[in-house]
């Protein structure tokens, strides 16, 4: 039973979000760099737990991107998981990023990924890994069970949630519910230095979409205070002002 | 080239997230000079289905097999892919919903289309087709060019208003031959009685200002009255002071409803991530220096437990007027 976790990296959660070259670029300058939480707090660790209770043999980590991912996937390597494999490419296209997934996830039973990174927002390339490889994809996991070679997944739907059994292999995207966060021990930041990462070239595909530029959203008016003892105010300011009720 | 419009439906019922993809997607056809299509897959009433002509969709192919009344990402992919292609489709439109996000990138994967996941304005094509995205968890948007030949886009919930006028579809009933689904449901709970958080025009949220779960009756009154869903923050469900489905941010549901109403949230940036697509914000919050004043449009500065009472006082009122 092998798992392959998809492991991507973001700027951290409270970063200050800003462009360079014209909004052409992401400005990396004091940002740091974490991993996706969905893939670290979720698809990672339960990947870990499933291996603990001997349901699985063996957790490969992949990651398409460049050399500066390194450090990200080593700090993903000191949580758990056996050997890492970084696919030598940048891109932002799902279809790109998911096809080199793809290339590499045929040899496993079962395909982790986040519910969605928090930088780009996709929520795709899960489900663009699972038709290439023409496999079942469980997207929005709640609670992930293994029972032999069936995979017993709560997962979230419209308006609610349901309870899916598939055989594998398959795709399936987590998210909170399926795992508790853990920090990672010293004996783990220890034992990540000297676990293989293995640095593969991409695929040649194309990419079917590009960024031209990016735009921060329009300054906000600044708030409308009302005194606590006219909140009478308030909803006229909601009905008549802003019309929202 | 057509432009066809996956049509999501629920016991029967298409969903305002669907109607919001027709409106939208009658908008882009109206703007590539060509016709909107629609597939609607399972069991829906041909008047209903015809109906929806008058959010702009011309004609609807519905391919009606039972199997199809729950929703299965792969076959629903494959159809979606195979009806674009039978029907020379340009550009497809999914609802960026829980159930888009699952068939979307199939989709794109079958059909070799370009994806733009979680769209929040029409397509710009006087130069490529480049369609406006939200992304860092709506702190910014990307333009993002589609170069494939054929283009598919997903669009965010409650980001494109629907509009209706006069207008009947012609439906093409359709009974396809269905492989055997991989994936067994063994259990469906939905949610009843209640307004589905993504959907909500409305959103009341409580925060850990409201002390305890035995506090949200004044939430959950306010609610009722404004017909709105409710929400929280990260540590209110991480202590099971409400359901974890509520839980709005960065790691949990992102929503963008007309109006949200924070009570007892601090604003933390993780927070904000799931909430700022709101269109109006209102936050109540009894520490004048708390970070959601700076993001919100309207604040009182006050005790939740003082302050909410009173204002699903003033809102009855106001309904009553
Ligand atoms: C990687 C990461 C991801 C995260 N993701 C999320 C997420 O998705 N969603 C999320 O919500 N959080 C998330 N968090 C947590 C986030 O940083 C905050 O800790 C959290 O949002 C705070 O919740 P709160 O506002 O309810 O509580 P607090 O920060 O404790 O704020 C309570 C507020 O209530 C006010 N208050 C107290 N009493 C009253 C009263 N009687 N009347 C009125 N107001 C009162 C206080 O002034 C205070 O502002 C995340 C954190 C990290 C590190
Ligand atoms: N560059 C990448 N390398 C490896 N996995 C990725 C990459 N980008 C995204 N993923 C995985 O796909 C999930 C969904 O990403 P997205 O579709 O971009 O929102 C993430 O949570 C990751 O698990």
């Amino acid at each position: 039973m092998k798992i392959l976790v998809c492991i991507s990296k973001t700027p951290d959660t409270t970063s200050k979000i800003a462009f360079k070259d014209g909004n052409t670029k992401f400005e990396e300058a004091g940002v740091q760099w974490i991993i996706n939480p969905y893939d670290e707090w979720y698809s990672l660790v339960r990947a870990i737990e499933l291996k603990e209770k001997d349901a699985a043999t063996v957790i490969h980590l992949i990651t398409v991107g460049g050399a500066d991912c390194d450090p990200v996937i080593r700090k993903a390597l000191a949580l758990g998981g056996d050997e890492a494999i970084r696919v030598n490419a940048d891109s932002s296209d799902s279809f790109y990023i998911a096809s080199q997934i793809a290339a590499i996830a045929k040899e496993y039973d079962l395909v982790f990924t986040g519910k969605e990174t928090i930088d780009y927002n996709g929520s795709s390339i899960g489900a663009i890994v699972a038709e290439l490889m023409d496999a079942p994809y469980i997207s929005l996991a709640t609670k992930f069970e293994l029972n032999g070679t069936t995979a017993v997944v709560n997962r979230e739907i419209e308006g609610g949630e349901e309870v899916n059994e598939v055989a594998l292999p398959a795709v399936v995207s987590c998210q909170k519910g399926v795992a508790e966060q853990r920090i990672p021990n010293m004996r783990g930041i220890m034992a990540a230095r000297t676990k293989p990462l293995k640095v593969v070239e991409p695929v040649t595909v194309e990419t079917l979409t590009s960024i031209v530029n990016f735009e921060l959203p329009p300054a906000k008016a600044g708030v409308k205070l009302v005194p606590a003892d006219n909140v009478a105010e308030l909803v006229r300011l909601l009905h008549e002002e802003a019309k929202a009720i | 080239m057509s432009v066809l419009i996956f049509i999501d439906q629920s016991e029967g019922q298409i969903k305002k997230s669907s109607l919001e993809a027709i409106t939208y997607g009658a908008a882009v056809a109206k703007q590539l000079n060509t016709t909107a299509e629609g597939i609607v897959l399972g069991t829906v009433a041909d008047d209903n289905v015809a109906a929806l002509g008058k959010y702009g969709v011309q004609k609807i192919h519905h391919i009606t097999n039972e199997v199809l009344n729950h929703v299965d990402a792969q076959l629903y992919a494959k159809l979606i892919a195979d009806t674009a292609t039978a029907n020379g489709a340009g550009v497809v439109i999914i609802s960026h919903n829980q159930t888009g996000k699952a068939i979307a990138g199939r989709v794109s994967a079958r059909l070799k289309a370009g994806l733009v996941a979680g769209a929040i304005a029409l397509p710009d094509t006087t130069n490529g087709f480049v369609v406006k995205k939200s992304v860092f968890s709506g702190k910014a948007f990307a333009n993002v060019n589609i170069t494939s030949a054929i283009k598919i886009i997903s669009l965010n919930p409650n980001s494109f208003h629907v509009t209706q006028a006069e207008g009947t579809a012609e439906v093409i009933t359709v009974t396809a031959s269905i492989a055997e689904p991989k994936v067994k449901v063994t259990a469906v709970n939905k949610v009843s009685g209640e307004v589905p958080l993504t959907e909500a025009e409305i959103v009341v949220s409580g925060g850990r200002g409201l002390k305890g779960p035995e506090h949200w009756g004044i939430l959950e009154d306010l609610a009722k009255t404004l017909h709105a869903a409710t929400a929280c923050s990260r540590p209110v469900a991480d202590a099971h002071w409400r359901p974890h489905h509520e839980h709005v941010g960065q790691t949990g549901v992102q929503i963008a409803p007309n109006l949200y109403i924070a009570i007892g949230i601090s604003g933390a940036i993780q927070h904000l991530a799931g909430v700022n697509r709101s269109k109006v914000m209102v936050v109540i919050n009894k520490d004048p220096e708390a970070p959601f004043f700076k993001a919100a449009d309207y604040g009182i500065v006050g005790d939740a437990f003082e302050v909410v009472p009173k204002l699903t006082e003033e809102i009855k009122k106001l309904k009553s007027a």
